[in-house]
């Protein structure tokens, strides 16, 4: 309990507030490789697995892959990336962007495997194009699917991100591996909070967003069924 | 159903129990190379000495060192190898249930000592002469340590000349530290040598603890300096040097037999001549070849007795 306290004093010392290592630049830093990583891994991950749920081919192998690639550990990895590519920021946003990868893919392919393949038909036998029925149909049914992927990838990454600071001056991860050496358990502690704080309003934040996507992409009509609704009501009462 | 339940679980537990058992037996043996239940009660008598071991592979190389040495001169030895960490087996020597047992000047003076200030070799073994309880002795200090120091690759030394700290200061390129976050704010951290050698260093945190990540970054030229143990195989592996610390930024870390009375003052001339015959070099040879060649204790103590008979 205590400790606790002590963690809250720290987090209370306004010198721990400002300067290189203080919270609002070592939070930025936990941001922006938290974004990048899990931006790249999109920018690979969505297109990736779209075609797949589009295409509905390899749906298999992507479903092995992804699930391999979520039992790599990150801490090996990023040793082997580091040994690589030396220290520094690459590895850890390397080692990150693996992290994030499967569970985008997985979203991705999963949302747009499972549209119904009689709304797909019913696109096509209107004269959609194969661009508008990925892009006006499947796409938006598949938004929550795809964004509940984006949700748990940013988790794992915002959560793992402590890593970048195993091997370079950056991230929250620095107040636990310097409270954990020096057993300032205070400052580890407080450490450890703010990345919890930090990955529950990134979870509120992108809960809203899956919700949005539910309500007003993969089903507009549902926005309007209310709003008629209301108006019948209208009269009626 | 459940009527035959238990009549299976305890097959399966028996199973299980003899399972651990066997890997139980396996790990003890293996990892203390004598009968695990010989708790060493025959130890303190006039007959048998009695040696242990920290639970670090290169302590037990020295204690099977002292080990055959000993065998050899007559002596009956029971081997207490691979005990643990200093907070556990001390007790075990300071009640005389362990006779001599290779120790770290440093960090042995600080465990009885924790207030001490001095660094340097002869000041930390003078004082340590002082610390050791009743009933027991420092024998002498041999020129190996295996400690803290500041390691550069050889290219970089061959650049600069640098053989010792000191010599950083000749350095016109900037120099950066790697190491766990601790050593920023340690007493030989950037603070610590700016205080002790006057020389300005950078920090960068890697955290495996002067392992691999953190020599590919000295070898990438990311960092030029890092906090690696002087005997560790990594220096003799990855082409690395130990840069001498004649002002003490470091604690002092010599191999030093701990003994007590029990050893008879052959036998000390005995370890005192292994102590002597040992240096840093030899002691990462050693570790080089238990790490790499990954021979037993007993083998490599074997080799380096026929090197350096007593």
């Amino acid at each position: 309990m205590s400790l606790l306290m002590d963690a809250g004093a720290w987090l209370g010392d306004p010198a721990n507030w400002s300067g290189d290592n203080g919270v609002p630049t070592r939070t930025v830093q936990h941001l922006a490789i938290t974004g990048a990583a899990v931006g790249i891994a999109a920018a690979v991950a969505l297109p990736a697995g779209v075609l797949i749920g589009h295409t509905r081919r390899g749906a298999g192998l992507v479903g092995a892959l992804s699930g391999a690639a979520r039992a790599i550990p990150t801490l090996g990895l990023l040793t082997l990336f580091g040994l690589a590519y030396g220290i520094g920021l690459k590895a850890s946003l390397a080692a990150l962007v693996v992290l994030a990868v499967p569970s985008i893919l997985a979203g991705a392919y999963a949302g747009v495997q499972a549209v119904d393949a009689a709304t797909v038909s019913a696109a096509r036998a209107v004269g959609m194009r194969p661009r508008q029925v990925l892009f006006g149909v499947e796409l938006p049914l598949a938004a929550p699917v795809v964004v509940g992927g984006v949700r748990a990838a940013v988790l794992q990454v915002v959560a793992t991100a402590t890593l970048a600071a195993y091997i370079a001056d950056y991230g929250l991860g620095r107040y636990l591996f310097a409270g954990l050496k020096s057993r300032d358990y205070a400052q580890m502690l407080a450490g450890a909070l703010l990345v919890a704080a930090l990955a529950l309003l990134l979870e509120l934040a992108f809960a809203a967003a899956q919700r949005y996507a539910a309500t007003r992409i993969a089903d507009p009509a549902r926005s309007d069924r209310n709003d008629t609704r209301t108006v019948q009501k209208g009269p009626t009462s | 159903m459940k009527r035959s339940l238990p009549g299976q679980r305890p097959r399966k537990r028996r199973a299980l129990a003899a399972a651990l058992a066997v890997a139980g037996t396996a790990a003890l043996t293996a990892c203390s190379g004598g009968d695990p239940f010989d708790s060493g009660s025959d130890g303190g008598d006039g007959d048998t000495i009695v040696i242990g071991s920290q639970d670090y592979y290169s302590n037990e190389i020295i204690a099977e060192i002292y080990a055959q040495a000993l065998e050899e001169a007559g002596y009956t030895v029971d081997r207490q190898f691979r005990i643990g960490q200093r907070e556990a087996y001390l007790p075990e020597i300071e009640d005389g249930t362990i006779d001599l047992f290779p120790e770290y000047s440093g960090p042995l003076l600080q465990y009885w000592n924790a207030e001490t200030s001095v660094n340097l070799p002869d000041e930390v073994y003078a004082e340590l002469e002082g610390a050791v309880p009743d009933g027991l002795r420092v024998l002498d200090q041999s020129p190996a340590n295996d400690q803290d120091s500041y390691t550069v690759t050889q290219e970089f030394a061959d650049e600069w000349g640098l053989t010792a700290i000191g010599d950083l200061a000749e350095v016109t390129t900037p120099l950066v530290l790697g190491g766990n976050s601790e050593a920023e704010t340690r007493a030989y951290g950037p603070a610590g040598m700016m205080e002790t050698y006057g020389i300005e260093i950078g920090f960068t945190p890697i955290e495996d603890g002067g392992g691999p990540l953190t020599v590919q970054a000295l070898e990438d030229g990311d960092i030029q300096l890092a906090v690696i143990y002087t005997a560790s195989p990594a220096i003799a592996q990855g082409g690395l040097v130990t840069l001498e610390d004649t002002e003490g930024l470091f604690l002092a870390s010599n191999v030093v037999p701990l003994a007590s009375d029990n050893v008879d003052d052959e036998a000390a001339a005995i370890i005192d001549g292994i102590s002597a015959g040992m240096d840093t070099e030899d002691l990462i040879a050693l570790n080089v070849r238990s790490v790499e060649e990954e021979l037993p204790a007993a083998t490599i103590a074997e080799d380096w007795l026929a090197e350096n008979p007593q």
